[in-house]
């Protein structure tokens, strides 16, 4: 809400951060090329809020998720929580870390260890991190099971016995078993049946507000986005294109690809439907791996000039909590 | 009537009953009658190994009478061997050392094939790259040869066998593992455990491997029978052990015999045919039981 | 208005371990001529497998057709032959799939796919074929035609093949096209280029188009109608923008309200979503005597446990199924 105070403790901040995967050689003698899937970004999440990152397929949000829980290596930048330098951990301090950020992942099918009792995924992190003394944890397990609107009798069930719907909250029971302060949402509606997204995206929130979470909340749908978060950022190519907080974004886009992505949603709000004037961009992304120089966007950029061709364009405030990536967008002061 | 309980499956929808996956593998086991009965006559088999003994306390190494008798006379239910022992009690007292060697060798083998692909399944880089080379060694051995030669260098005893049949034959297991590890580690729940903060042993012991089982049982109990094949045909050979009766030593022993006297031959011979059978049988119905494929109804 | 196509009390069963269950439940509807009509309903509820009876593809067994009559122009497609089916299937009635990687031929190059269409249902030669393949697909906007039919599909993006599945379905010009979730594996703005593709096309043929979704965005975006299905049966019809400012039955009032939708301006304000309990039954509970919604409904009464809704026609446009209707205006934020 605008009117009350920001609270404005950091919680999360990244800096220039790349993430790049070398490719298998097409040939003996070709260079093994480098696909830079997260390209220098740079953000930061404030303590209790959720930072939206949004993007079409390709875009690396998934990846940029990833490397920010130390599940993929990041090749440069900077990656510091609550103080923590996380890229400087390894080995044992790094897997103690983990009890402070947790991931929630998109496919409940494939998340869920098969083999596991509903329970022992539940108690998995407890086990690993060694949270709780060992008669404890079985309390904490129950708790859990009760946070998430699961009954206590479906805890020796096993994943194949669960609804999709269900099976995300076990997953999200999972996540917050070691009481983090961050949990990384990749995509945690996105497998699920109309209908049982609205049950999860609620429960979110609610445990959001009852247990004070942080999170990183990727999707590609701009609605989850919109009702989820506070902060979002825009992905295209592995770059951030615009970031801006829930109401600018929405309201007042101002990159050329966040207004056609918007545009593009087709909205049951038959106002937004009728008022709407379709800004169609053409074609597909470029390929990842040669990508030309300037603007990851400029080869379909309604807008394009030359200089979009040449030149990179900074990410650059032009208003408070509002930054965006393109030469015809005018920096602020 | 109303029926309410509708409301319960719309609500709450889980199947009520708890199942454990192993429970349903053996009602699948069950209901394949082929292997059913391959584990009744390996049941039979290893009682008559294991308790035979007592009740035909008959030495398989004394010269009871004449050689080559044939079957059934003067008692004697398979007639005797070439120095005259008793071919009945040779089988009954053989069977132990038979299945030992089988199953001791499969053991080993599958103990070595699970290291060696579950390494090289899970780690990159060098460690891969070194245990890929060493498996491919022994894949391109000739597995009889190299066998013999050990056998042959140390010493043709109960133990060297085993172990010169369990390093020539954990080459499948190791590829069946490796792929089933480079298949599960890039599932998402090993990556829910990794960011649960599993370590890296965890995630071997707990998480991949108990997963990768199904294909690897299957093997082990396919490698048995290969491993008293194995067995048989070093005997059959001449390379046993002297003081051990085994249904691969009768064979060898009556080995020059064989067109004058086949039976000398052919009962141990059966023997052995009708214990990889069963196992072959049961492999196989394992193979379908584990399968979530076939597991649809 | 005469109907190009109708649906009248149609009936699909399947068996079951547990029985017969009625996967489609008296389904009725029209579809005029070059109109847009929308399916829509949560998975499990019959959209798909209503699409797989029109095109005489239900998978028997274990379906089975129980009752009803599916017809095209005065035709009943249910008593044609095999072979007179083949010949309506693709040419007269075409279809495009959710996944259009696995519904393309990998050792098939795209032209010789649309060609073979073109020369089974329409005879033409091969150089005809392929003539027409290439204008096919400059008609759904794939650049350089003439070189892009030696592709083959892994060589095209999520979208151009979507596109190619398009050209096929609508090579023969067929009177109606089923698009079955045609964009839920694409990006929304490749989406967005693939629905602004089949509205065009689709005017230009004069091709009906059902399309089946479940997403009530993509409805007020491409079609006129749309027909609510739930648990195997209609529970509402009507025009789109009354359905979506007036919803009659509980469940599309769910299916509006519960998902997240861009709105015109973006307020602080940001409510709770409206959540429908539970899920789609389970098939075997598809024969229930009652309303198949009843368990998730927050306006359930004893009736509704009892008997099944009758269908209210509300105007003579908007029907809907249910004992208990709602009339409020619907908030797509709320």
């Amino acid at each position: 809400m605008p009117d009350t105070p920001v609270e404005s403790t950091t919680l999360l901040t990244l800096q220039d951060v790349e993430v790049s995967f070398t490719l298998k050689r097409s040939s003996l003698f070709a260079k093994p090329s480098l696909l830079r899937a997260v390209d220098g970004v740079t953000l930061s999440v404030r303590k209790g809020q959720t930072m939206g990152i949004v993007g079409e397929s390709g875009s690396g949000k998934t990846t940029l998720a990833l490397a920010v829980a130390r599940l993929l290596p990041v090749a440069r930048g900077q990656i510091h929580m609550n103080g923590v330098d996380l890229l400087s951990l390894r080995g044992e301090a790094l897997r103690n870390e983990r009890r402070h950020m947790q991931f929630i992942f998109q496919d409940p099918y494939s998340s869920l260890n098969p083999r596991l009792r509903a329970e022992k995924i539940v108690r998995e992190p407890l086990d690993w991190l060694s949270i709780e003394s060992t008669s404890r944890r079985d309390d904490r397990v129950r708790e859990l099971f009760d946070q998430v609107g699961l009954r206590r009798d479906q805890q020796r069930l096993f994943p194949h016995q669960f609804s999709g719907g269900q099976r995300q909250r076990i997953g999200i029971a999972r996540a917050i078993a070691s009481n983090p302060s961050l949990v990384i949402c990749d995509e945690p509606v996105s497998a699920l049946d109309v209908g049982v997204q609205a049950q999860i995206l609620n429960l979110l929130r609610r445990l959001q507000e009852e247990l004070g979470l942080t999170y990183v909340f990727i999707s590609h749908d701009l609605g989850v986005i919109q009702h989820m978060c506070d902060t979002i950022a825009v992905m295209y190519m592995g770059k951030i294109l615009e970031e801006a907080d829930r109401e600018s974004l929405f309201n007042t886009p101002k990159h050329p690809y966040t207004q056609a992505l918007l545009s593009a949603v087709p909205s049951a709000d038959l106002n937004r439907r009728n008022r709407e004037r379709r800004i169609m961009i053409s074609g597909d992304p470029p390929n990842p791996i040669h990508l030309p120089p300037g603007c990851r966007f400029a080869s379909r950029c309604p807008r394009v000039e030359d200089r979009c061709r040449v030149d990179t364009p900074p990410l650059v405030d032009i208003d408070r909590h509002h930054r965006v990536a393109c030469h015809l967008v005018k920096a602020a002061g | 009537m109303t029926d309410y309980s509708i409301q319960e499956r719309s609500l709450q929808p889980t199947s009520a009953r708890v199942e454990h996956p192993l429970i349903e593998t053996a009602r699948m086991f069950a209901g394949n009658r082929a292997a059913l009965s391959g584990l009744a006559m390996l049941f039979i088999i290893v009682v008559v190994s294991l308790a035979g003994p007592w009740f035909y306390p008959t030495d398989p190494f004394e010269m009871v009478w004449s050689p080559f008798s044939p079957p059934g006379a003067k008692g004697f239910l398979l007639g005797t061997d070439y120095l005259g022992r008793d071919l009945l009690a040779q089988i009954i007292h053989g069977g132990r050392a038979t299945l030992a060697v089988g199953c001791a060798a499969a053991l080993l083998s599958v103990f070595i094939g699970i290291t060696f692909g579950a390494l090289s399944g899970f780690y990159r880089g060098w460690i891969e790259e070194t245990l890929m080379r060493i498996t491919e060694f022994f894949q391109v051995l000739p597995t009889l040869l190299f066998s013999m030669v050990l056998v042959a260098l140390f010493g043709a005893s109960l133990g060297m066998i085993t172990f010169a049949i369990g390093i020539v034959s954990w080459t499948g297991v190791a590829r069946i593992t490796r792929a089933e590890f480079l298949k599960i580690r890039e599932l998402e729940y090993v990556t829910a455990a990794r960011s649960s903060g599993a370590s890296n042993t965890n995630l071997i012991f707990r998480v991949i491997l108990p997963n990768s089982l199904p294909p690897i049982i299957v093997q082990a109990a396919l490698l048995i029978g290969f491993a008293i094949l194995f067995e048989a045909g070093l005997s059959f050979l001449g390379l046993s052990d002297a003081n051990v009766m085994s249904w691969g030593a009768i064979m060898g022993n009556n080995r020059p015999y064989i067109l004058l006297h086949g039976f000398t031959i052919m009962y141990p011979g059966l023997a052995i045919f009708l214990t990889v059978l069963s196992i072959s049988l049961i492999g196989d119905g394992l193979n379908d039981a584990l399968n979530p494929k076939l597991r649809n109804r | 208005m005469t109907a190009l196509l109708s649906v009248k009390n149609l009936t699909v069963e399947f068996t079951t371990r547990d029985g017969i269950a009625p996967v489609i439940d008296d389904l009725s509807f029209d579809l005029a001529p070059g109109e847009t009509l929308s399916l829509v309903g949560e998975s499990g509820c019959g959209k798909s497998m209503t699409a797989l009876a029109i095109m005489g593809l239900i998978p028997s067994p274990p379906g089975r057709v129980a009752s009803g009559s599916i017809s095209l122009a005065g035709e009943n497609l249910l008593q044609a032959s095999e072979t007179r089916m083949r010949a309506v299937r693709g040419n007269e009635i075409s279809m495009v799939f959710q996944e259009p990687m696995t519904s393309l031929n990998p050792v098939f190059t795209v032209g010789e796919q649309i060609g073979e269409t073109l020369r089974r249902h329409q005879g033409l030669t091969r150089r005809q074929a392929k003539a027409l393949s290439i204008e096919m697909l400059d008609a759904v906007q794939i650049p350089l035609p003439a070189r892009r039919i030696n592709d083959y599909p892994h060589q095209l993006s999520g979208g151009m093949r979507q596109r190619v599945m398009i050209a096929i379905a609508l090579a023969c010009r067929p009177k109606v096209l089923i698009a079955d979730e045609p964009t839920t594996a694409l990006d929304v703005t490749v989406q967005a280029q693939i629905f602004d593709l089949m509205r065009a096309v689709g005017k230009e043929t004069e091709a009906a188009i059902i399309l089946i979704t479940h997403d009530m965005g993509s409805v007020a975006e491409m079609a006129e109608r749309v027909v609510v299905m739930y648990a195997g049966r209609k529970i509402e019809e009507g025009y789109v923008d009354d359905i979506l400012t007036r919803p009659r039955h509980p469940y599309t009032r769910g299916l509006i309200a519960c998902v997240p939708h861009l709105l015109e301006t973006v307020s602080a304000e940001r409510p709770y979503l409206q959540e429908i309990p539970g899920m789609v039954p389970p098939l075997s509970d598809f024969g229930f005597m009652g309303c198949l919604f009843a368990p998730r409904c927050d306006r359930v009464e004893t009736l509704c446990w009892q008997e099944k809704p009758k269908v209210t026609q509300i105007t003579p446009s908007q029907s809907a199924a249910c004992w208990n209707l709602q009339d409020a205006k619907v908030r797509v934020d709320a």
